[in-house]
């Protein structure tokens, strides 16, 4: 009897380890969501651009030895029939210049939608070194229907990027955000928890 | 002990008819349910899999449309993966663990029916999804987002099934460790376990890993799709390529899970019909566990083409590549018991002797997928179909035939009938290589996999492709008759069935008595 009350203990033991070490990679397939986020931002990988004040941005010197072209395109996801477009496709700007882009968005639709621009930026590695102090991609865009609407984007290329890049791409894809708009920045996901991160800069 | 024996049986009155089945806590009964439902699901999966070969039979759409043509090839994945494979290598470590160990049973006889009885509910709602509205999942078995949180009422029916599915697994995998560490006979030390308990011990690890992980990948999917997360929609700042990573942080290790019990099969057969004990036992060992940590680090090798910075693709190829080396290791020591040993060519060492060949031309194309500059031209082709046939078909499903013929005797009492053994051997093997060679060269010339039309130059491997799948559906007929016929007689099969094999399981009288080991057996 007792050496049975002996094993049962010992069984429990290992099965509470099991069930507890089985939540726990429950959780981390969680806990993968920020962790990616994280790791994407350090490393400037998935092009997740830089945010910065404009404060800071301004006090960087302008490097007018190097000059570097900025390529822009915009794209609408699938569920979003608008017409976005960058303003011009490309300029030169100098390392530590702030420059400003404009895209232009037009509801082609009948209704009032609500839209989302996510950026990317290419190559990878320029993506930290790309800081944007003014954006409509920190915020949804709702176009009534038939509006059209110029967007301003503010960049600065740090000084600091790699001597080899020579041309940035900056993309935007934009989203049918209806779903998300009840609240301004979502619905309390780490996912939203990203976009706020980059509002705060 | 005989009388001993009966009055056990008598004082137990065990409930008879269904309700033997559906109450049972006996891990023979329970080895048997889950061999029979793993079975039954091959045969469902393997349906699905000729109406995909059906289709691809000639270019154009002749039979089915697109879209069911979609749900064929989600279903057939998870219906083998999670129906057949999965719970078929369950049966084998409940018949097999315990007669093994010298253990009377399971350590948690009642938590084992459970796991268990999950698996027919998981599955008809599984299967049920395809008369959704809508039909079936048809995202992939990986039920990719975005396109999974587009589908219809049935990707929610997948991912409540697979949420049952993982619970099954994951509480079978917890009674089978506590049964390792805990109901081992005196003297049974771990470093003297059958390799088959070991492979799945360290199986047993990955699953409680790495289940749960898919658990949460799916509640995200299901949450994003009903309750306005956006853990993977751009819209609300998720990302789909995070899914991905979650999905193959599960993936990677999942597909070992699938074949270390394999390996384990048949590192019990090839001693036995080389009258040889296995070669470099401890090294074995360390192999499995070798491959079960490196299986942890290499998952984005699946994702090559997502656009990784190069210091990733670098990463995971090379971790992919180290994999080769305990996976080498343990396919030198099956040759090295062979090598000099008295072979003799029974059902269960014909299915070994292919699962060494046939696994290792799968581990190669393998290895041939893991550089990455070549991956981008094999990803998502029909080369990846052929590799991961050659490692689950001929790898997982064929050492589960071998093993069932090796163990059938103890299991019933009677000899399986060998001529049809031999038979339905050749044709699986033959068949299978008509089925899924010809694959190679598609991929290699282009074909994407999960497209249900193609281009003309591809027709005639197609054709050949069709014509062995057919073959190989038709051959496991044969298996369910000669396990049928083994069941309801035949030769009497002795204690040890084999010629002087090793292992505890061979000295309980065949058929195995309903209890065994009640008390444990000295182990020297």
């Amino acid at each position: 009897m007792t050496e049975q009350a002996i094993r049962q203990a010992a069984n429990r033991r290992i099965i509470t380890r099991a069930v507890m070490v089985a939540v726990a990679m429950f959780g981390f397939g969680f806990a993968m969501v920020p962790l990616y986020d994280l790791f994407c931002d350090i490393t400037g990988l998935n092009g997740k651009t830089g945010v910065t004040d404009s404060g800071s941005a301004r006090a960087q010197a302008v490097d007018e030895t190097r000059l570097i072209t900025v390529e822009f395109t915009g794209n609408t996801a699938g569920g979003l029939p608008w017409e976005f477009r960058p303003a011009v496709a490309k300029m030169q700007v100098h390392p530590g210049q702030v420059a400003e882009a404009v895209y232009v968005a037009r509801n082609t639709t009948s209704d009032r939608m609500v839209g989302r621009a996510i950026p990317s930026v290419a190559p990878n590695r320029a993506a930290a070194h790309f800081k944007k102090t003014e954006c409509f991609c920190f915020s949804n865009q709702e176009l009534a229907p038939g509006e059209s609407r110029e967007m301003p984007v503010r960049f600065v290329v740090e000084t600091d990027v790699p001597q080899d890049v020579h041309t940035i791409t900056l993309s935007y894809s934009f989203f049918n955000a209806g779903k998300y708009s009840s609240s301004d920045a979502g619905t309390g996901t780490a996912g939203s928890d990203a976009i706020r991160r980059g509002e705060k800069g | 002990m005989a009388t001993a024996e009966a009055a056990h049986h008598e004082e137990h009155h065990h409930p008879s008819g269904i309700m033997r089945w559906i109450t049972t806590t006996n891990h023979k009964d329970i080895g048997t349910l889950y061999l029979s439902f793993s079975l039954m699901m091959f045969m469902v999966g393997g349906a699905m899999a000729l109406v995909i070969r059906a289709e691809l039979f000639q270019p154009g759409l002749q039979i089915v449309d697109p879209h069911f043509f979609n749900q064929m090839t989600t279903m057939h994945a998870l219906v083998m993966i999670f129906g057949a494979i999965m719970p078929g290598f369950v049966g084998f470590a409940n018949w097999m663990i315990p007669m093994m160990i010298g253990a009377p049973d399971m350590a948690l006889p009642r938590l084992n029916n459970w796991s268990f009885w999950i698996l027919p509910f998981a599955f008809t709602m599984l299967l049920g999804s395809l008369f959704a509205p809508g039909g079936g999942p048809a995202s992939g078995w990986t039920l990719y987002a975005p396109l999974s949180i587009q589908g219809g009422m049935s990707v929610d029916m997948t991912i409540l099934a697979v949420h049952m599915m993982g619970i099954s697994s994951v509480l079978g995998a917890i009674n089978i460790v506590v049964t390792v560490f805990n109901m081992r006979a005196p003297g049974m030390t771990l470093m003297k376990m059958p390799l088959f308990v070991w492979t799945w011990l360290i199986t047993a690890y990955l699953l409680i890993a790495v289940m749960p992980v898919l658990a949460g990948a799916v509640t995200m999917l299901l949450t994003d799709r009903h309750f306005g997360t956006a853990f993977f929609d751009p819209a609300g700042g998720g990302d789909p390529v995070m899914f991905q990573h979650i999905f193959w942080f599960f993936g990677h290790p999942e597909v070992y899970v699938m074949i270390l019990p394999a390996f384990g099969i048949i590192s019990e057969i090839i001693p036995t019909f080389a009258r040889k004990p296995l070669f470099g036992y401890a090294s074995m060992v360390l192999a499995v566990a070798g491959i079960a940590f490196l299986s942890f680090i290499v998952w984005a090798h699946h994702m090559f083409t997502v656009g990784m910075p190069l210091i990733g693709e670098l990463f995971f190829m090379y971790a992919t590549m180290l994999i080769a080396v305990p996976t080498g290791v343990k396919v030198f020591n099956w040759v090295a018991t062979m090598w000099r040993g008295s072979m003799t060519f029974e059902t269960p060492m014909l299915f070994a002797i292919s699962v060494v060949v046939l696994f290792t031309i799968g581990g190669l194309s393998g290895l041939m997928l893991a550089i990455t500059p070549a991956d981008f031209q094999y990803h998502d082709t029909y080369f990846v179909v052929a590799h991961f046939h050659y490692v689950l078909f001929s790898g997982a499903a064929m050492a589960m035939m071998g093993g069932a013929y090796y163990w059938l005797p103890k299991w019933t009492g009677h000899m399986y009938d060998e001529k049809l053994g031999k038979l339905h051997f050749w044709l699986t093997a033959i068949f299978f290589n008509i089925t899924f060679f010809p694959q190679h060269f598609l991929g290699l010339a282009g074909m994407p996999r999960r497209i249900p039309d193609y281009a003309l130059q591809f027709t005639e491997f197609n054709v050949m492709s069709s014509i062995g799948a057919f073959g190989l559906g038709f051959s496991q007929l044969l298996l369910v008759y000669v396990v049928v016929k083994c069941v309801r007689g035949g030769e009497k099969a002795s204690a040890e069935v084999w010629d002087n094999p090793k292992g505890l399981e061979w000295t309980v009288p065949s058929p195995a008595p309903y209890h065994t080991f009640e008390t444990p057996p000295q182990v020297r």
